[in-house]
């Protein structure tokens, strides 16, 4: 029994970053009917957000302290961060320390503007070509934007710690009445999941009860209808692929401290956000939340020594191999509509 | 010549020509000018050359004729190469056994995967390709590691069986005791060519694959693939299955993707895993797309362009930037160094991924799309009447399906 909760809870921290990216994916699918090849670059943009407001805020001055010495017996040199010289070594410090929770300010409006960048200059032209092009132009995008990334911040993944007061972990069996050890459940993985959860929850309540969503969702059923109605749908779906960008990129900057990010985390992750997305049915919302997170834990399930003594190796297919058999089986997902993408 | 009509009896021996001469043509610049890194007739790029090649016209029977855009072909290369080594380690250096066995397990390999994978089309098809070859490859990795022997890599050791290999004999590929790594070098003048068997061996082979795709190309089974890609349901509709042409492409490009890991592993007798990884399936689509996707130059081109660049791109580094513009002023030249920098060397990828996207958007038709181009140009400014009359040469597909 607690074996399997501890799998149950191991699988939701993955299983969150599966249900952002494939929400994201799902969104941009639904609205523009374009498949983005790119959303895993996006998360990595995110992810990287984090390290360059890292950056920003470790940002130091250097001073020379004649009371000390290092261990040649020069003045010690003192590295102080310009935070910390504003807003006196307790605030800055607590600031630096609260940098990863912080970028989510900072890349919301990054991501958005990044997400509209990309709308506008190169997706738009591709709404009326096949979905293999759009692929392929977006797989390529995803090229241009790793390189990037990686010219500016080498190829090693960077270490960007959670907050001080996150680091440690939440005995959660005693919660339950187990015995204390057993189920440890890390703080930030707590965060994570219920970040992805007021995330997820967000996007729900806005596309269900605004105006703005409500008419997203009627152009998602039909656009031209909603085209007739002399409703500019086009800057709306604009409006909801800034969003899609935004949520991979708060799913990346929060993954930062559980995986050291580096270039080529978007690709890792894409290739199963696809699978997830299929899984769950393209066009569907809650699909692709409840295929992220069953995915996540499916996966964590797997990697228990007990299955993996029976069906060897089987961790590392499960995924592919739930998708295929959704696929052959089911073709439209778990949830997806009936006639949508179903050939 | 061959069941072939003039004008692709003409193309063909082009093709025969330009191979058999590469290792000349590819090395237009003396040795001692500044310009020798620019020379590409070293044996082992030329054999990539033809891999390459061999892999992408396989690529592109799928692609090109049908449109069914394959996201793991790499995996087929990958068993091709392990199928190779093992017949090293089991029988002798004669790569000729691994090489049909390469073809033989890709295809099995590629009837099981296609026979799956067809029942769906569009990017359902392809993310059921990208998920047959990362299960591939994981398990290359992990649970296979017999076979594959994980993360090392499979390489031939001394203590392997080798039944076939006679006391004495050649301890490195070979075809029948010529091995692959011997080459002729002349030196002309200040020129030097490099005649070596193993780009050879690969160049007939690949003359074969094209010949072979050329034939397919204009068989009534190609115009068949042709029709799915331009309306599948059409084809059901006149109440033909489409399903066993789809599938035949599927494996036959899977035996060419076969053969070119045999190939790449009679070059050098390794195997690793990572030739399975779907960043490779990824590197010849890029090749196809960027080439030419249906056209049957296209893919040899695009792995040809996307090699050489690839090796001469990652030679460049800050000191010839700065050999190169050193004629301009100081403040001009670092600039332009500063500029040019993250595309070349290391960044060779990103160049890479931007030019995909500048052929994706801009140029459909790809590398053969610019020369087709660049000849109606001229033709017209020459006079002549061309033949671009929309009512007799219908206009070319777009190059991918739904």
């Amino acid at each position: 029994m607690d074996a399997i909760l501890l799998q149950i809870l191991n699988g939701l921290d993955k299983g969150s970053a599966y249900a952002l990216i494939a929400l994201g994916l799902t969104l941009i699918f639904g609205t523009l009917g374009v498949v983005n090849f790119a959303h895993g670059a996006l998360f990595m943009l995110g992810a990287f957000c984090a390290v360059t407001l890292q950056r920003i805020l470790t940002f130091s001055f250097e001073t020379v302290d004649d009371s000390r010495t290092d261990f040649l017996g020069n003045p010690l040199k003192v590295e102080t961060p310009y935070v910390e010289a504003w807003f006196g070594p307790q605030t800055g410090g607590a600031i630096i320390d609260w940098s990863v929770p912080l970028a989510i300010l900072f890349a919301i409006p990054v991501m958005i503007s990044i997400g509209f960048a990309m709308e506008r200059g190169l997706i738009r032209h591709f709404y009326k070509r096949p979905h293999a092009d759009q692929i392929l132009v977006t797989f390529g995008l995803a090229i241009v934007l790793q390189e990037i990334v990686k010219y500016f911040f080498g190829a090693n993944p960077i270490p960007t710690p959670a907050p001080e007061s996150f680091r440690g972990a939440l005995d959660f069996g005693i919660l339950l009445g187990f015995d204390p050890n057993v189920i440890i459940y890390p703080y930030w993985r707590l965060v994570y999941f219920l970040f992805a959860m007021t995330i997820i929850g967000g996007v729900f309540a806005f596309l269900r009860y605004t105006t703005f969503g409500m008419v997203v969702r009627a152009g998602m059923a039909d656009r031209e209808t909603v085209g007739l109605l002399g409703i500019d749908i086009d800057r709306r779906f604009t409006v909801m692929f800034g969003i899609a960008a935004a949520v991979a990129g708060l799913a990346g900057v929060m993954y930062t401290p559980i995986n050291a990010p580096n270039y080529h985390m978007g690709m890792d992750f894409l290739v199963l956000s696809f699978v997830v997305v299929v899984v769950g049915g393209m066009g569907s919302l809650p699909g692709a939340v409840l295929a992220g997170f069953l995915l996540g834990i499916l996966e964590s399930f797997a990697s228990m020594n007990e299955v993996k003594a029976i069906l060897p190796g089987i961790d590392q297919i499960i995924i592919y191999l739930v998708a295929i058999i959704i696929l052959l089986t089911r073709p439209r997902g778990l949830m997806g509509r009936r006639g949508v993408m179903e050939e | 010549m061959a069941g072939l009509d003039a004008r692709d009896t003409r193309f063909l021996l082009i093709v025969v020509a330009l191979t058999l001469f590469t290792p000349i043509l590819l090395q237009p610049f003396p040795e001692s000018s500044s310009l020798a890194q620019f020379n590409a007739g070293y044996p082992d790029l030329m054999q990539r050359f033809a891999i390459f090649g061999i892999f992408a016209i396989g690529f592109n029977i799928l692609f090109g004729l049908t449109g069914y855009l394959s996201f793991g072909h790499a995996a087929f290369l990958g068993v091709g190469s392990y199928a190779t080594v093992w017949m090293f380690k089991l029988l002798s250096y004669n790569v000729l056994p691994g090489l049909i066995l390469a073809v033989i397990t890709s295809g099995l390999f590629a009837l099981l995967i296609g026979y799956i994978s067809l029942r769906r089309s569009g990017i359902y098809f392809s993310i059921l390709t990208l998920a047959f070859a990362q299960m591939s490859f994981n398990l290359a990795y992990s649970v296979l590691t017999p076979i594959t022997n994980g993360e090392t890599g499979l390489q031939v050791y001394t203590d392997d069986p080798q039944y076939l290999l006679a006391e004495g004999g050649l301890t490195t590929t070979h075809i029948f005791g010529l091995a692959m790594n011997k080459s002729l070098v002349a030196p002309v003048g200040g020129w030097e060519f490099t005649f070596n068997v193993g780009y050879y061996f690969c160049a007939v082979i690949a003359i074969a694959a094209f010949y072979l795709s050329l034939r397919i190309f204009r068989s009534p089974f190609g115009m068949m693939l042709r029709a799915v890609k331009s309306n599948q349901q059409r084809m059901s509709y006149t109440g033909l299955n489409t399903r066993p042409y789809t599938l035949a492409a599927f494996v036959i490009s899977g035996m060419y993707a076969g053969l070119a890991g045999g190939l790449m592993a009679s070059m050098d007798p390794l195997a690793g895993a990572e030739r399975m990884q779907w960043t490779a399936s990824g590197e010849v689509v890029l090749m196809t797309i960027l080439g030419g996707a249906g056209t049957l130059m296209g893919p040899v081109l695009g792995a040809g362009f996307i090699k050489y660049f690839e090796n001469i791109f990652s030679k460049i580094n800050d000191n010839v930037l700065h050999g190169w513009f050193a004629f301009l002023p100081d403040g001009l030249e670092d600039l332009l160094v500063t500029i040019v920098h993250p595309f070349v060397g290391k960044g060779w990828h990103l160049t890479l991924g931007l030019l995909f996207m500048l052929v994706v958007i801009f140029l459909p038709g790809g590398l053969v799309e610019v020369g087709q181009r660049l000849r109606r140009l001229f033709t017209r400014r020459g006079g002549t009447p061309d033949a671009a009359d929309p009512r007799h040469a219908p206009k070319s597909a777009p190059h991918v399906a739904e």
